[in-house]
């Protein structure tokens, strides 16, 4: 099977950049932001920005798939 | 009519709508085992959403969120954490799982493991452990029920009755429309669930502290440890966070439920796109989580968590509209334990039984062994409900790390030539082995970390060594031919 492209792959290591490994850096209750403490805003807030670099993962691997196959094979059925 | 008997009506009108649902979708369609199954394979991005949906928004979600905010605070953001970034690596693995599924007619996970590394004992372990996981998860939902109705009767109805009467239902609509009915039924819960959960995640901090903004600065005075991790507890810090998120994310679409809900998609592409927009539905988490917070100001001395969300909404509103959210939660138990009962059900019937007991079996036989262990489970499922009084959090994490287990199989096997069947078997039966040791003996989290997490590493390290030293049996899905249809 051909893996995802490089691309695409770093683009999904952002939001584990920002989500879950630097943890330490977000969780805090100050500054409160539109009245949330800090660790529950950047959370929400990337449950947000997530879909925005999926998105362009999405771009990216869906140019290389019409690119590689056939139209049939691409879901015009 | 005294409240109880209002809350009860309405949550029994939503039920009897939701099952309705289940029921009226078989119409017109032929259900052999692969309908039944998989939905012929035929279901567009927003039905797909829409099982995925039914399934994450579980009662562990409903009542379990806004219980560990009010119970461990700060920890809770794990749950925050985690969901958008199950989507993320559904992204890289469910496209590749359809391609492999509509090419060779998969219906499982087990199926995928039989075709990928050749073997049927290694397919049978596969189902084992997946019956095994999917049980407690099953009897999770029902002991959510229960719950619900214990709250809203006042305590006029016992939770076994409520468990009872909604089984049957369940167990009906699944014997009757299989995923079809599953994923029409989870229509009407998903709109209930988003206005219940809009609604009440708004009002509630309003009604008490003027808004959202005013529960959380009452909260930072009042309890700001509580905020931030490791909150209420001693040991869920960011070590615990982080591997605990890592171990979720990666597990989420090891549930032998949610891998199969790929092969209901039309095509890859709907997959990729759903894995884009998904993380959007978990909006409705925080929501959950401000519920809980505030019911920790207003009504601190609750016994048990997972009450708090129900004891609020029955204290701050009138009958009616408990039991429009009781009716939302009873159908968010519902759904999801039927699609966990057809799943595990279609696994033991197919993958477990007939390999290895009855080679001989005709696939009709196996719908109907399948439809059989619907019940069977089911039965089993409320007998564990009832009987046992096992902490369910704990359960269901047993069960989240035992299947989390499956990850290096399918990555590997997805994307490695060089992985063998011996390494599989061992890494898998490693990985199960230390997630129970460490679970059963209370070690979880294991030195700040999530054990299903530890093994999940081992699991990795043992795949990969021992399929250094064993010779390749089957390299890949490319050397396969495709089946004659």
């Amino acid at each position: 099977m051909k893996p995802p492209s490089l691309g695409a792959i770093l683009l999904g290591l952002i939001p584990f950049l920002a989500g879950c490994f630097s943890v330490s850096l977000w969780d805090r209750i100050h500054p409160m932001v539109l009245g949330l403490p800090f660790n529950f805003f950047w959370l929400i807030a990337w449950i947000v920005l997530t879909p925005v670099c999926m998105f362009a993962a999405y771009r990216l691997e869906d140019r290389r798939a019409s690119a590689n196959t056939t139209p049939d094979q691409d879901g015009a059925r | 009519m005294s409240p109880g008997v209002v809350a009860l009506s309405i949550i029994s009108a939503i039920v009897a709508v939701g099952s309705l649902a289940g029921f009226y979708a078989r119409s017109h369609r032929k259900m052999d085992l692969e309908q039944w199954t998989v939905g012929g394979r035929g279901f567009g991005t927003i039905l797909v959403w829409i099982l995925m949906a039914g399934e994450i928004y579980t009662t562990f979600t409903f009542l379990g969120a806004s219980g560990w905010a009010y119970s461990r605070g700060g920890p809770v953001l794990y749950i925050l954490g985690y969901q958008p970034l199950m989507y993320v690596v559904s992204f890289y693995v469910l496209p590749y799982v359809w391609e492999v599924g509509k090419k060779y007619k998969l219906q499982s996970q087990a199926d995928f493991f039989e075709l990928r590394y050749g073997s049927k004992y290694l397919a049978a372990f596969v189902a084992l452990i997946g019956v095994v996981c999917l049980l407690p998860y099953a009897q999770l939902q029902l002991k959510g029920l229960g719950l619900i109705v214990q709250v809203a009767s006042f305590g006029a109805i016992s939770p076994t009755a409520a468990m009872i009467v909604a089984f049957a239902l369940v167990s009906g609509f699944v014997f009757v429309s299989g995923v079809r009915g599953v994923a029409w039924a989870s229509v009407i819960k998903d709109l209930l669930l988003l206005f219940a959960a809009l609604f009440i995640g708004i009002a509630i901090p309003r009604i008490y502290f003027g808004g959202i903004g005013g529960m959380f600065s009452a909260l930072a005075q009042a309890k700001p440890q509580h905020l931030v991790m490791p909150g209420a507890t001693k040991n869920l810090g960011h070590g615990w966070y982080i591997t605990s998120v890592l171990m979720t994310a990666c597990g989420f679409f090891m549930w032998p439920q949610n891998f199969a809900a790929a092969f209901t998609a039309r095509n890859a592409r709907i997959l990729r796109r759903n894995a884009v927009f998904m993380p959007l539905y978990s909006i409705t988490m925080p929501l959950m989580v401000f519920v809980g917070l505030s019911a920790l100001l207003v009504l601190p001395k609750l016994s048990d968590g997972d009450l708090s969300l129900l004891t609020i909404v029955r204290n701050t509103f009138p009958a009616w509209f408990l039991g429009v959210i009781g009716g939302a939660g009873a159908l968010t138990a519902m759904v999801p334990a039927a699609i966990q009962l057809l799943t595990a059900a279609t696994l033991f019937a197919k993958n477990l039984c007939r390999p290895i007991l009855a080679p001989g079996m005709s696939d009709q036989k196996v719908a109907r062994l399948a439809k059989i262990m619907v019940i069977v489970l089911a039965l089993g499922a409320l007998y564990l409900a009832i009987q046992t009084s096992i902490s369910l959090v704990s359960l269901l994490l047993l069960g989240y790390a035992g299947v989390a287990q499956f990850f290096p199989g399918i990555i590997l096997g997805l994307f490695s030539k060089r992985v063998t069947t011996s390494g599989v078997f061992a890494g898998l039966a490693a990985g199960v082995i230390i997630t129970s040791v460490l679970m059963l003996t209370n070690r979880d989290p294991w030195n700040g970390m999530s054990a299903g997490f530890i093994a999940l590493c081992a699991n990795f390290a043992i795949t990969i060594a021992i399929s250094a030293f064993t010779s390749i049996r089957v390299a890949g899905f490319e050397e396969r031919p495709a089946e004659a249809t």
